[in-house]
């Protein structure tokens, strides 16, 4: 692999940049591997990765049915924060943030980790008390978060308006290293970092059946022919019923659009990311100047990554009210992307009823700032046959159980 | 944003005028089911891509709770009928198979 | 240079001269004018910079599709970044500066890009600046942000209002053109409902000034008796200015209105966004032309070839003095004309045809214009503007055969429909081998709710580039869109067109064909966001193989034109890298809107006081008026306290307590939810709903109850009153009234159908108001009216009766532990009530309390609040009220969910009291009790939270409750609470109930 690098990229200049290699291979596929991945989304690349440079498991193959990172990875709000309120939760989200501080370097692909900061608003009082417990949770899980006034907040975000009339904002939670990422580099860089380790990506590649017998999963079948393997890992947020059903055991999941829009971009006015959850709606400025905005989840099944128009209204509605200068500003496009919805609102990494086949889905709408912790979790459980210590906690029985990990501090307000 | 018709009040409601309810003519498991059972009715919902029955609430109009017989992949409707029911009615199965001739109802 | 020309102009009233600023100079227009053709028309040729190499751009189209000319309009708090000067009407006081630049437009720093631009390729940005890491964070990508961004940030709120439309139609026609004319007209006709749009501020589109002669009459004369005869039809309303923004499931459309645009700060609305529910949509939306992708396309002067047209017809501007013509089409030519006929020089047509022939080539020749076939630009000449091109031949690789000096390239690459609106519902495209463009595959539309179609092109937007064709098409299309929904009066006449067709274009994605790797690092595909044929060959070559792929790694199409003119010459460069065909290769998704829309528009009317209306009390004016401080609880207001003169907010609440405990305090409790539950089967009903049994309860008498839901959790509670053999009134929480009516609902509709039970949720027919303290019940019995002793209503009782000639229900319950009262009345007699009871409490000392006395003096009592002690994964045994769940009944919701092995963990954290060690010390809100041990996760170990904690004033100490791990078995412990700054708060787990553990204070 051709080493990236300013010295690397003057000398390319001078040749007109006729000796850039392929990011990744793109091989055929073989008729066995060891481990396939369905799905070549963020989780399923960073797994691949992990599978390679963790485990030395290499004999891997990552099937995509479009082009890699077309789904959630390169349709979101692009937000890495850690924030969470229960241990489980805070311990891979962080796990996560940890590696994509580093993930340029490692990946010698920049994507653009900017842990420029996350503020989370609280806009009613019981919004200022749930955020006061999560500050002390993330303290205690070694998450660095900080309780800030309503000045301070002014202070970092000079755009947003504290006194407005329905919701002022009452404090809000900071965490300073969390931030954004460049989506679509995750994706490239993971699946440039796999690809040199010699897993095989194979985009256009549908899995359109899944083989079994009696002691578990033998292949797949797909659009590029029949693929034997001894574990298959289903990665593919939006269509994990439809992988699950093929494979024949259901999942305590449902597929709903989520929307976001990005405004024209303008020069820099916002430095961090902030979620305003009362009104639910997010929004940080990239790179290029755009806002960002994320908005809600429809309440019904869609695969079609549309979406309902209205969330972008209510969404919209609400971030002027918090951040009244974005008015003038104009929509420039508007998307959506299917998401997992799990019982409990978090993701599941585990074991499935069939032998051999291992599952990772139902983030939900907060995928994109779990991909390394993800990946790196998911690559433990396929390399060791059971989860380790930060996926466990979210295997399937936990819906049997009644173990919910619920983040959704969820009953809403007082008397 | 979808329409539906209310089958109560006649309305062709728009989404906005509806709230939706998840995957229709499940089977309450209380007391007495076992654990697998109990979580399937809990959680382990319907989710294909495809033809797809749901509920849906008349919540800005009548207020009636009414099903939907509709296809998550392009958003076709084949028809609303009664909430009061525990499987879809024989008209609506016809307006599916009409028009998706390859359709099977699932087990 | 560009200048106005002393006759002609089409749209411009040389009568009304107006006045604008361009960066800070006086410059005039006329009345018709764009911003675009008055700049132009001034001479200013330089209008922007782009966005990665801050290259000097100039106007390149004269409509939506315009890449570069993007200006700050407006000053203060009513500027808005980035708007199209093409699309902006002049209006006499415009103000409009330049973007992107770094001191000034003519002399930019960033510019320095431009001469590095072989440093800086397609997605350079992800291979370095990675070392050392912090760089990144604090140095590159500070710069990058900077250099990037377009325009200003607005800082200031905005002025102006916005508003929604709704509209109800038949057929919606997307596109005033002659095509949209002609479809409105023919589904009019027919009998259909019929709206017509057009975002231009004129209909007809650019028929007038492509000479189209239809039925005998020229263009502008047909529109005219169009628009004329679909006004006076009372079935068609048309819109100008209103442009179809998104199509979307269900033939839900979007429109975007920009009504007071040219009127600022007078115009009662800026823009209206209309929501429109269409039977059918005809999408005559037209067509781009394509420019041509040749070394040094982006500078100044160089334009569409319709654009160079359009400005010369429409407004009387000249592009400058020598214009030379390069086509891959028939219709180039018309440009040449265009240009002579106004008096102005074309040195030559470059024609990469071989052999072009037909009547406009003729037509050309024929006034001694020369033309050169087989030839394209190799070059550009020319920095800040264009001075000439170099020519060469099409087929080679650049060699320079001829300099021709000119002050404007006019490109015409071929026309592509605009397929925008067709595709955001899923419509999808076919690639026209003959006329090298994307158009809608008529047997793939987007598909409504009955799985039909439910748009339909029409005119050039369906590919035919024709006049005659286009409205055969167009009126076939609106004819058949009636049709589809039973209108089918008539039968259509088509209109029809002189002329003959254009003959066949040539596909050309790149002049020279064979350019080398010079000259392809300087033809741009992309002008606002600097992508370059370079760009896209080089990302094919990487890897980045898929349209979207490219897309995002060369940024191709991203811009705020979303790849209007560069989508289809960038999609057929890759396909050339592939060696794939085009329509292999496939396009990019389009998503809405088709130009952006201002998100003033998209919010509506909804801000300020109409954001979210705040939902009041009949008693809200009373606590305005006594110095309230507000908190919102759902959608409603309560006061938190009543501070008095200089009292801080602490010392109020704890005065409310005192005053309440010591002698009668009063509460606005009008929030709590009320919901009837009637009907023979209610008792079983709540049976169900309930975790508790409550068809054991008496008529006339009160119960605590709980909800579950089907996983168990608890989520509302409140007090029950049977208020006759088969009805019963069920108290919610204050936000969850709605959710709680709703879910009983959903039970009773969809799961117990067969149960006789009405619901209604009469939260707001009724004020609720608690009188609480020992001198409660004095205050009420002076006023008179009903037996209140303690025999007569005990505690847990209703009475119904009139209370100083008020119709009230008595309630007998306490959330306080006091001697208490709720009283419930209807709420145009509320505020009456309150204002007696706080006149005949007055010698009591009377006291109104808000939400945090509540609070504090529920807590004392150890009672739980919803959302406090509770957040969706609590069960009612975690909170020591496993007594109000019922092990008698078979069956209520929640029941099995109980069961599981999770939810009889005997370490589930459990509800205690916690008295601190120092007894000022009030614990932090949620904070965490510490094992001193570290978890499975590395984590430190916690044992539980703190979820309500207060200072008492009755106790004259701090209390808390907390969830703590196998709470009840630690009584009596001493627990290690880890505060923010680190240090430990000791705190011994007790009993929750602080305050009169036998209920000696309500028992009177």
């Amino acid at each position: 692999m051709k080493k990236y690098s300013v010295f690397s990229l003057a000398r390319e200049a001078l040749r007109y940049h006729s000796g850039w290699e392929r990011a990744w291979a793109s091989p055929d596929p073989k008729a066995e591997y060891d481990t396939i991945i369905v799905g070549a989304g963020g989780h399923g690349l960073a797994t691949a990765y992990y599978l390679a440079k963790e485990h030395g498991i290499t004999n891997v193959a990552v099937l995509e049915k479009g082009w890699l990172g077309g789904g959630n990875t390169g349709r979101n709000t692009t937000i890495i924060r850690s924030n969470y309120l229960q241990p489980e939760s805070a311990a891979i989200y962080e796990k996560a943030r940890g590696l994509y501080e580093g993930l340029s370097q490692e990946l010698n692909f920049n994507i653009m980790f900017s842990p420029r900061g996350v503020m989370m608003l609280c806009q009613t009082q019981h919004e200022l008390r749930a955020m006061q417990r999560t500050a002390h949770a993330n303290r205690l899980a070694g998450i660095e978060t900080e309780m800030v006034s309503p000045e301070r907040v002014k202070e970092i975000v000079p755009i947003i308006e504290i006194d407005g009339p329905r919701f002022p904002v009452l404090g809000g939670l900071w965490q300073p290293r969390g931030g954004t990422a460049r989506h679509d580099a995750v994706a490239w860089g993971y699946a440039r970092g796999a690809s040199a380790r010699g897993v095989d990506i194979i985009q256009q590649c549908a899995v359109t059946g899944i083989d079994r017998d009696a002691s578990g999963v033998t292949g797949v079948q797909t659009t590029r022919g029949p693929i034997r393997c001894k574990k298959l890992c289903i990665v593919v947020a939006g269509s994990s019923g439809v992988l699950a059903d093929m494979a024949g055991f259901r999942l305590p999941v449902e597929s709903v659009a989520l929307q976001a829009l990005v405004s024209e971009p303008v020069k820099p006015c916002m430095d961090c990311v902030v979620m305003a959850n009362t009104v639910h709606g997010y929004m940080s400025q990239s790179d290029k100047g755009e806002m960002v905005i994320g908005g809600g989840a429809d309440g019904f099944n869609n695969y079609t990554q549309r979406g309902s128009f209205q969330h972008l209204e209510e969404t919209v509605r609400a971030l002027i009210e918090t951040f009244p200068m974005i008015s003038r500003l104009k929509m420039l496009r508007h998307w959506g992307g299917i998401v997992d919805m799990t019982g409990d609102r978090s993701p599941i990494i585990g074991q499935t009823p069939v032998p051999g086949i291992f599952i990772n889905c139902g983030w939900g709408t907060g995928g994109f700032k779990a991909i390394p912790g993800s990946g790196w979790a998911t690559a433990e459980m396929l390399a060791k046959g059971t989860p380790g210590t930060l996926a466990a906690p979210f295997s399937l029985d936990r819906f049997t159980e009644g173990r919910m990990i619920d983040e959704s501090v969820a009953a809403a307000v007082a008397h | 944003m979808l329409i539906l018709r209310c089958p109560y009040c006649g309305v062709d409601a728009e989404e906005t005028d509806l709230a939706p309810g998840g995957e229709a003519h499940l089977t309450r498991h209380g007391p007495g089911s076992d654990d697998a059972e109990f979580r399937d009715y809990l959680f382990q919902r319907r989710n294909p891509r495809g033809v797809h029955f749901e509920r849906w609430r008349h919540a800005f109009g009548c207020g009636k709770w009414f099903h939907a017989a509709r296809c998550t992949q392009t958003l076709e409707v084949f028809g609303t009928y009664s909430a009061q029911c525990s499987e879809p009615p024989e008209e609506i199965m016809t307006a599916i198979r009409t028009r998706r001739p390859d359709w099977e109802m699932p087990a | 240079m560009s200048s106005r020309l002393a006759t002609g102009g089409r749209r411009i009233d040389r009568s009304k001269r107006l006045s604008f600023s361009f960066n800070g100079t006086k410059l005039t227009g006329f009345e018709g004018d764009t911003l675009a053709s008055a700049l132009l028309a001034n001479g200013q040729d330089l209008v922007g910079r782009s966005f990665k190499y801050h290259r000097p751009r100039g106007i390149v189209a004269a409509g939506a599709e315009e890449p570069n000319a993007l200006v700050a309009l407006g000053q203060g708090d009513r500027m808005e970044p980035n708007q199209r000067a093409t699309i902006t009407e002049l209006f006499d006081g415009l103000s409009a500066r330049s973007q992107n630049h770094w001191p000034s437009l003519q002399f930019d720093i960033g510019a320095i890009n431009a001469r590095l631009s072989r440093f800086l390729p397609a997605g350079f940005y992800y291979k370095t600046f990675m070392q050392p890491r912090a760089a990144w964070k604090h140095l590159f990508e500070p710069v990058i942000r900077k250099s990037a961004g377009l325009g200003p940030a607005p800082t200031q709120g905005d002025p102006d209002r916005y508003e929604y439309f709704y509209a109800h139609t038949d057929v919606l026609v997307a596109g005033g053109g002659i095509a949209g004319l002609a479809a409105a007209r023919a589904a009019a006709e027919a009998g259909a409902r019929v709206l017509l749009v057009e975002q231009d501020s004129r209909f007809g589109g650019r028929s007038a000034t492509d000479g189209v002669v239809i039925d005998g009459t020229d263009a502008e004369a047909w529109v005219a008796e169009q628009v004329a005869a679909l006004s006076a039809m009372p079935n068609v309303d048309l819109r100008l200015r209103t442009m179809a923004a998104g199509v979307y499931d269900h033939g839900y459309v979007t429109l975007y209105e920009r009504a007071g645009d040219r009127d600022p700060g007078a115009a009662p609305v800026r823009h209206r966004l209309w929501r429109v529910r269409a039977g059918r949509t005809v999408t005559a939306t037209g067509a781009i032309e394509r420019p041509i992708s040749f070394a040094g396309n982006d500078r100044p002067g160089v334009m569409l070839a319709s654009a160079v047209r359009d400005y010369i017809d429409l407004y009387a501007v000249s592009p400058g003095d020598r214009t030379v013509v390069v086509t891959a089409t028939d219709d180039g030519y018309r440009t040449a004309l265009a240009v002579r006929d106004a008096g102005l020089d074309v040195p030559a047509v470059l024609d990469t045809r071989p052999d072009p022939k037909g009547p406009l080539v003729d037509a050309v020749r024929a006034r001694g214009i020369r033309v050169e076939a087989g030839r394209g630009i190799a070059k550009v000449r020319g920095t800040r503007r264009v001075t000439g091109v170099d020519i060469c031949a099409q087929a080679g690789e650049g060699a320079v055969i001829e300099h021709v000096p000119c002050e404007c390239v006019a490109m015409a690459g071929g026309w592509s429909p605009v397929v925008h609106l067709w595709s955001h519902c899923g419509g999808k495209l076919l690639w026209d081998e003959t006329a090298h463009h994307f158009r809608p595959d008529p047997d793939r539309p987007p598909t409504g709710a009955d799985g039909q179609g439910f748009a339909v092109t029409a005119g050039t937007a369906s590919g035919p580039m024709d006049t005659g064709a286009a409205l055969a098409d167009a009126v076939e299309a609106g004819h058949r869109a009636a049709k589809a929904l039973g209108h089918d009066k008539g039968a259509p006449r088509i209109p029809q067109a002189d002329g003959t067709a254009d003959g066949p274009p040539a596909a050309v994605w790149m002049m020279p064909h064979g350019a080398g790797p010079e000259l392809r690092g300087k033809a741009f595909l992309d002008f606002q966001n600097d992508v370059k044929v370079s760009d896209v060959q080089l990302a094919a070559q990487e890897g980045y193989q898929s349209v979207e792929h490219t897309k995002r790694y060369t940024t191709l199409g991203m811009a705020t034109d979303q790849g209007k003119l560069s989508n289809i010459n960038g999609l057929a460069i890759l396909s050339d890298s592939l060696g794939a065909p085009i329509p292999e290769v496939g396009t990019t998704t389009f998503r809405p809107p088709y130009t952006p829309i201002s998100l003033g528009a998209v919010a509506g009317e909804a801000r300020g006081s109409l954001f979210k209306p705040v939902r009041r009390t009949p008693i809200h004016d009373w606590h305005a008026d006594a110095g309230a401080v507000w908190e919102p609880v759902g959608d409603w207001r309560r006061p938190y306290c009543y501070p008095k003169d200089e009292e801080s907010h602490r010392d109020a609440v704890n005065r409310e307590i005192t005053a309440t405990r010591s002698g009668v305090g009063l509460l606005d409790a009008s929030t709590l939810g009320k919901i009837i539950v009637s009907g023979p089967d209610a008792a079983a009903f709540l049976d169900l709903t309930y975790t508790n049994m409550m068809s054991s309860l008496k008529v006339g008498r009160c119960r605590y109850g709980l909800m579950c839901t089907e996983n168990g959790f608890l989520f509302d509670d409140g007090v029950v009153v049977r208020l006759s053999e088969d009805s019963f009134l069920c108290h919610t929480t204050s936000g969850g009234s709605d959710r709680v009516h709703a879910w009983m609902e959903e039970w009773l509709q969809t799961e117990w159908w067969d149960l006789k039970v009405w619901t209604s949720n009469v939260t707001e027919q009724f004020g609720q108001i608690a009188i609480v303290g020992p001198k409660a019940r004095s205050v009420l019995e002076r006023l008179g009216g009903m037996d209140l002793s303690a025999e007569a209503l005990p505690f847990m009782a209703m009475a119904e009766g009139t209370l100083g000639g008020i119709g009230v229900r008595i309630f007998r319950i306490s959330f306080s532990g006091e001697l208490s009262y709720e009283i419930a009345v209807p709420a145009g007699r509320a505020r009456a009530l309150w204002d007696m009871l706080l006149a005949e409490g007055a010698a009591d000392g009377i006291t109104p309390y808000g939400t945090e006395a509540l609070h504090v003096m529920r807590a004392e009592k150890g009672y739980i609040m919803i959302g406090d002690e509770t957040d969706g994964t609590v069960i009612p045994q975690d909170l020591n009220l496993g007594w109000a769940v019922s092990k008698k009944k078979s069956d209520f919701i929640g029941k099995r969910a109980m069961e599981r092995s999770a939810l009889t963990d005997p370490d589930r954290k459990q509800l205690v009291g916690l008295e601190t060690e120092d007894p000022a010390l009030v614990l932090p809100d949620g904070a965490h009790a510490v094992s001193g041990q570290t978890n499975r996760f590395g984590q430190q170990e916690t044992l539980g939270h703190v979820t309500s904690t207060y200072w008492s004033p009755t106790l004259n100490r701090s209390i808390a409750m907390a969830l703590v791990s196998g709470g009840s078995r630690r009584m009596g412990e001493t627990l290690d609470f880890s505060l923010e700054d680190g240090r430990i708060a000791k705190a011994r787990v007790v009993d929750p109930v602080f305050l009169d553990k036998d209920g000696e204070r309500q028992n009177v």
